[in-house]
C-alpha cells in the first residue's frame, strides 16, 4: 500500500518538477509547481510528518504560490523571454549547477546507510510528526529559534513595507 | 496508520475526478463551430488591445507579502491552540508565556502594518 | 528553562525589546520620531557595554562557560560570543551616528531604517551566540533580510534597488547551498547541536557527506564575507546602497559571517591543518587578497574602490582560518575589529562629504581635500593608511597577528602573498591621500555644512583604530584569553 502511494506521488512529482522546467508560460509552470508541492506534501504523510504535511499544502501550495504568481505578474514576460534567448551561459551554467546537485543527492543517498533501528520503532517513529509532538519540541528546546521567528517576520513585515508602500509616514 | 488518510485521498481524488469532469464535459457534449470572430478574446465588445498579461501593480506584491507573513505566524499558533491542555500539563505556564512572547512580536508588526497603511489601496 | 537564562541572554532582550518600542513610538506618538535615532544609539551603546562587562564573568556556581548553554542549550553565554556582541552592538552604534545626518541629506528618513537596522543587529547576536544550526541559519536570515531592506533603502534611486535586487537574489542562493549543507551536516551526526558535531568529529571526517556539507556551509558563508570565488554582488551592492547602510554591512555584517565560520571552524580544526579545507581556504585567500588588491586599483568610485578592498581584506582574514591554529582565530578577531573601524571611519567621512547628488562618491572629487577640510582630510589619510597596513595605526597590527599565525602553521607562502598584495594596495589607499594633499581642486564650491554626530562617529573610530594601533596588546591578551 505505502509502496503503491509512494510511486504515484513519486511520479507526480518528477514529471511536474520536469515540467516547471520545460513550460515557456511561466504562470503554467508555476502551476505545476503547485501540484509538485502537492506530491510532497502526500510524500511527507508517507514519512509519518503528519504537520509539515499540512504546512506544506497551507504554506507553500497556498501562501508562496499567490506571491509567486504575483511576482510573475510584476515581471514583463516578453522582456524576460528575450533575456533568456540571448544569453545561453546562463542556461549552461543552470545545467551544471542542477545535474552537480543532482548527483550529489545520488551520491548521499548511495552512501547512506538508514538507520534500521529507527525505521523498526515504528510506533515511535509515528508519533515524532504529530501537532503535539511538534508542539512539544517547539516550546521546550526549540523555544529560542521560535521567538527568534517572531522577530525575523517581523523585519520581513518591516522591509516589505519600506519597499513597497508608496506613502509611507 | 497510512490506512487512516484513506478518506482524505479519496476526497482529493473525487475533487480532481469531479474538477477535471466539469471542465471536459462541456467540450466534449457541447457543440462546436468556432470561427475566427468567437476564438478572439471578449473584452466586452471592444477590440482587444496588447497582451493579456500586462504589468500589475505593485501593491499586489505587499498584499501577498503580507498575507505570507501571517500565514506563517497562524503556522506556529497551530500547535499551540490544538494541544494547549497536554503541552500545559508536560511543561507547565512556559508555553503560555512562550507564545505570549511570540504574539507580541506578531501583533507589534501587524499593529505596525495596519498603521502604515499595508491594508490599504492608496 | 529558568528565570536565569533571560537574565543571561540581556543583550538579545534589550535589543529585541528595543525594536518593539521604537516600533511602538514610531506609530503612536508623532511627536516621538526625533528620538528614534538617540533611543537607537543609547540601545546599542548600551548593550555593548553589557556585553563587554559580562565576558568574563562565569554565572556563579554554574558550568564553565564553554558546556554552558542558555535555552536548552541554544544560546552561549560569555566569552568569544560576548566578545562579538559588543563588536556589533559598537559598530552600529557608531552606524546610526553616521546615519543620523545622512539620511536628511538624502531626504529620506523614515524611522524603519532604524528599526532595520536593529533587527540586523540581533541576527548578527543570534548568530554568533549560536550553539545550534538552526540558530546560525535564523539568525542569518534576520540579519540578511534587515540588509536586503537597508540596500534598498533609498526607493527613488535605481542604484539602491539594483542593489537591493542583486544582494536579495544572490544572497538567497547562497543561503540555499547554505541549509543544504547543513542538511548533510545534520543527516550525518544525527544532530544539530553544535557540540554533538565536534564531539562526533574524528568519525565523522571519514565520511565524505559530512564533508560536503561542511563544504556547502563554507561556501554559503563565502559568499557573505564577500571573498573570491563568491565576490561579485560586493562592488554592486556597496555601491548602490546608501553609504550608511553600506557603512553597517561592510564591517559588522562581515564580521557576522566571520562569527558563523569560526564557530564550525572547531569541526574544521580537528581535521588538521593538512586537510582539504585548510588548503580551500588558502586558495580563496590568495585569490580574494590579490584580485580585491588588483580590481580596486582600476576603481574610479570611491565607494567601489572600498568595496573591492573589503575583498581583499576578507582574503587576509582568510589566511586565519587556512593557518587552522589559535592565534590564527585570535589574529582574525583582532583583524575583525580593526577592519571594522577603519571602515566605519572611511565610509563615515564618504557620508559626511557626499551630496545628495552623489558628490564626493568619485576619488576625483577628493582632489585639494587638504586644503578645504583640514581635518576629514588628515582623518581619512590615517584611516587609508591604517587600511594599507601602515604601522603604527591598527590595520598593521591585524596583519601582522595574521600572517605571523600563518609562519606558525608554516604557511610562509600565504604571509608572503599577503604581503606583496598589501604592497600592491597601497597604491590605491595612497592615490586618494596624494589627491587630497598633491592635486588642486576644480571645484571651489562650500562643502555641505558636516554634521555634529557624523564626525562625532569618525573621531570615535579614528581613536580606535589610533588606540589598537599604539596599544594592540592588551586587545590581543583579551582576545587570546577567550579563545
Amino acid at each position: 500500500m505505502e509502496v503503491i502511494l509512494f510511486a504515484v506521488f513519486a511520479s507526480i512529482a518528477v514529471v511536474s518538477s520536469v515540467l516547471v522546467v520545460t513550460r515557456r508560460n511561466p504562470v503554467i509552470a508555476a502551476l505545476c509547481l503547485i501540484l509538485n508541492f502537492g506530491s510532497l506534501a502526500g510524500m511527507y504523510l508517507l514519512l509519518s510528518a503528519q504537520f509539515i504535511a499540512v504546512v506544506q499544502i497551507i504554506v507553500y501550495a497556498g501562501a508562496i504560490m499567490v506571491l509567486f504568481l504575483f511576482v510573475l505578474m510584476l515581471l514583463r514576460p516578453d522582456m524576460e523571454r528575450s533575456f533568456f534567448r540571448h544569453d545561453p551561459l546562463f542556461k549552461w551554467a543552470a545545467i551544471i549547477v542542477s545535474v552537480f546537485t543532482f548527483l550529489l543527492l545520488v551520491y548521499a543517498i548511495i552512501l547512506t546507510t538508514f538507520n534500521a533501528p529507527i525505521l523498526a520503532n515504528h510506533a515511535k517513529t509515528i508519533e515524532i510528526g504529530t501537532v503535539e509532538a511538534i508542539g512539544k519540541e517547539l516550546f521546550s528546546n526549540f523555544l529560542l529559534p521560535f521567538e527568534a521567528i517572531g522577530f525575523v517576520l517581523l523585519s520581513a513585515t518591516v522591509g516589505a513595507m519600506l519597499l513597497s508602500k508608496k506613502k509611507l509616514d | 496508520m497510512i490506512e487512516s488518510y484513506i478518506p482524505i485521498f479519496l476526497v482529493f481524488g473525487f475533487a480532481i475526478l469531479f474538477s477535471l469532469a466539469v471542465v471536459f464535459s462541456s467540450s466534449l457534449f457541447g457543440p462546436q463551430r468556432p470561427n475566427a470572430e468567437k476564438m478572439t478574446t471578449y473584452e466586452s465588445g471592444v477590440k482587444p488591445i496588447g497582451l493579456a498579461n500586462e504589468r500589475v501593480s505593485v501593491k499586489y506584491y505587499l498584499v501577498a507579502m503580507l498575507f505570507i507573513i501571517f500565514d506563517l505566524e497562524v503556522i506556529f499558533v497551530y500547535p499551540w491552540a490544538v494541544k494547549f491542555k497536554s503541552l500545559y500539563a508536560q511543561q507547565g505556564i512556559q508555553v503560555f508565556w512562550a507564545m505570549i512572547v511570540f504574539l507580541t512580536v506578531f501583533e507589534v508588526g501587524f499593529l505596525y502594518a495596519f498603521k502604515k497603511g499595508g491594508f490599504k489601496w492608496d | 528553562m529558568e528565570m536565569k537564562d533571560l537574565f543571561y541572554a540581556m543583550p538579545l532582550l534589550i535589543v529585541g525589546g528595543g525594536i518593539l518600542l521604537i516600533l511602538l513610538i514610531d506609530m503612536f506618538f508623532k511627536g516621538g520620531k526625533k528620538i528614534i535615532p538617540a533611543l537607537t544609539f543609547f540601545i546599542l551603546l548600551g548593550t555593548a557595554y553589557y556585553s563587554l562587562f559580562t565576558i568574563n564573568q562565569l554565572p556563579i556556581g554554574l558550568m564553565p562557560v564553554s558546556e554552558f548553554g542558555l535555552f536548552y542549550g541554544m544560546l552561549s553565554f560569555g566569552g568569544k560570543a560576548h566578545l562579538f556582541y559588543f563588536l556589533f552592538n559598537f559598530g552600529s552604534a557608531i552606524a546610526v551616528l553616521i546615519a543620523n545626518d545622512y539620511l536628511k541629506k538624502i531626504e529620506t528618513e523614515y524611522s524603519e531604517y532604524y528599526i532595520l537596522l536593529l533587527s540586523s543587529v540581533l541576527g548578527m547576536m543570534l548568530i554568533a551566540g549560536s550553539r545550534n544550526l538552526v540558530m546560525i541559519f535564523i539568525g542569518l536570515e534576520q540579519m540578511s533580510i534587515s540588509f536586503y531592506a537597508l540596500a534598498g533603502y533609498r526607493r527613488k534611486n535605481i542604484l539602491s534597488n539594483e542593489a537591493a535586487l542583486k544582494y536579495f537574489l544572490l544572497g538567497s542562493f547562497a543561503t540555499g547551498f547554505l541549509i543544504y549543507g547543513m542538511a548533510f551536516i545534520f543527516g550525518t551526526a544525527q544532530s544539530m547541536m553544535l557540540i554533538d558535531i565536534f564531539s562526533q568529529t574524528s568519525v565523522l571526517v571519514k565520511n565524505p557527506l559530512f564533508m560536503i556539507g561542511i563544504l556547502l556551509f563554507l561556501i554559503g558563508f563565502t559568499f557573505k564575507i564577500a571573498a573570491v570565488p563568491f565576490h561579485m554582488w560586493a562592488p554592486d551592492v556597496y555601491e548602490g546602497s546608501p553609504t550608511s547602510v553600506t557603512a553597517l554591512m561592510a564591517t559588522v555584517g562581515k564580521a557576522a559571517a566571520f562569527s558563523a565560520i569560526l564557530l564550525i571552524f572547531v569541526s574544521v580544526a580537528k581535521m588538521g591543518p593538512n586537510s582539504v579545507f585548510s588548503s580551500m581556504f588558502s586558495v580563496v585567500a590568495v585569490l580574494s587578497m590579490l584580485y580585491g588588491s588588483i580590481a580596486a586599483i582600476a576603481q574610479k568610485d570611491i565607494k567601489r574602490m572600498l568595496a573591492y578592498s573589503s575583498i581583499a581584506h576578507a582574503g587576509y582574514m582568510t589566511i586565519g582560518l587556512a593557518a587552522v591554529n589559535p592565534s590564527g582565530i585570535a589574529g582574525i578577531i583582532f583583524y575583525l575589529v580593526a577592519y571594522t573601524f577603519m571602515n566605519l571611519g572611511a565610509f563615515g567621512i564618504i557620508a559626511l562629504l557626499e551630496s545628495k547628488e552623489g558628490k564626493f562618491l568619485s576619488i576625483e572629487d577628493y582632489k585639494g581635500l587638504g586644503t578645504r577640510q583640514p581635518f576629514l582630510a588628515a582623518s581619512l589619510a590615517i584611516i587609508m593608511f591604517a587600511l594599507s597596513g601602515i604601522p603604527p595605526f591598527a590595520g598593521f597590527f591585524g596583519k601582522y597577528y595574521i600572517f605571523l599565525a600563518a609562519i606558525q602553521s608554516g604557511d610562509t607562502w600565504l604571509a608572503l602573498v599577503g604581503v606583496l598584495s598589501s604592497v600592491i594596495s597601497v597604491y590605491f589607499y595612497l592615490r586618494v591621500v596624494v589627491y587630497m594633499y598633491f592635486s588642486k581642486s576644480d571645484d571651489e564650491s562650500a562643502i555641505l555644512e558636516i554634521s555634529q554626530t557624523g564626525l562625532l562617529a569618525v573621531i570615535a573610530s579614528l581613536v580606535l583604530v589610533i588606540a589598537f594601533g599604539l596599544a594592540p596588546g592588551s586587545l590581543i591578551r583579551l582576545i587570546s584569553g577567550l579563545i
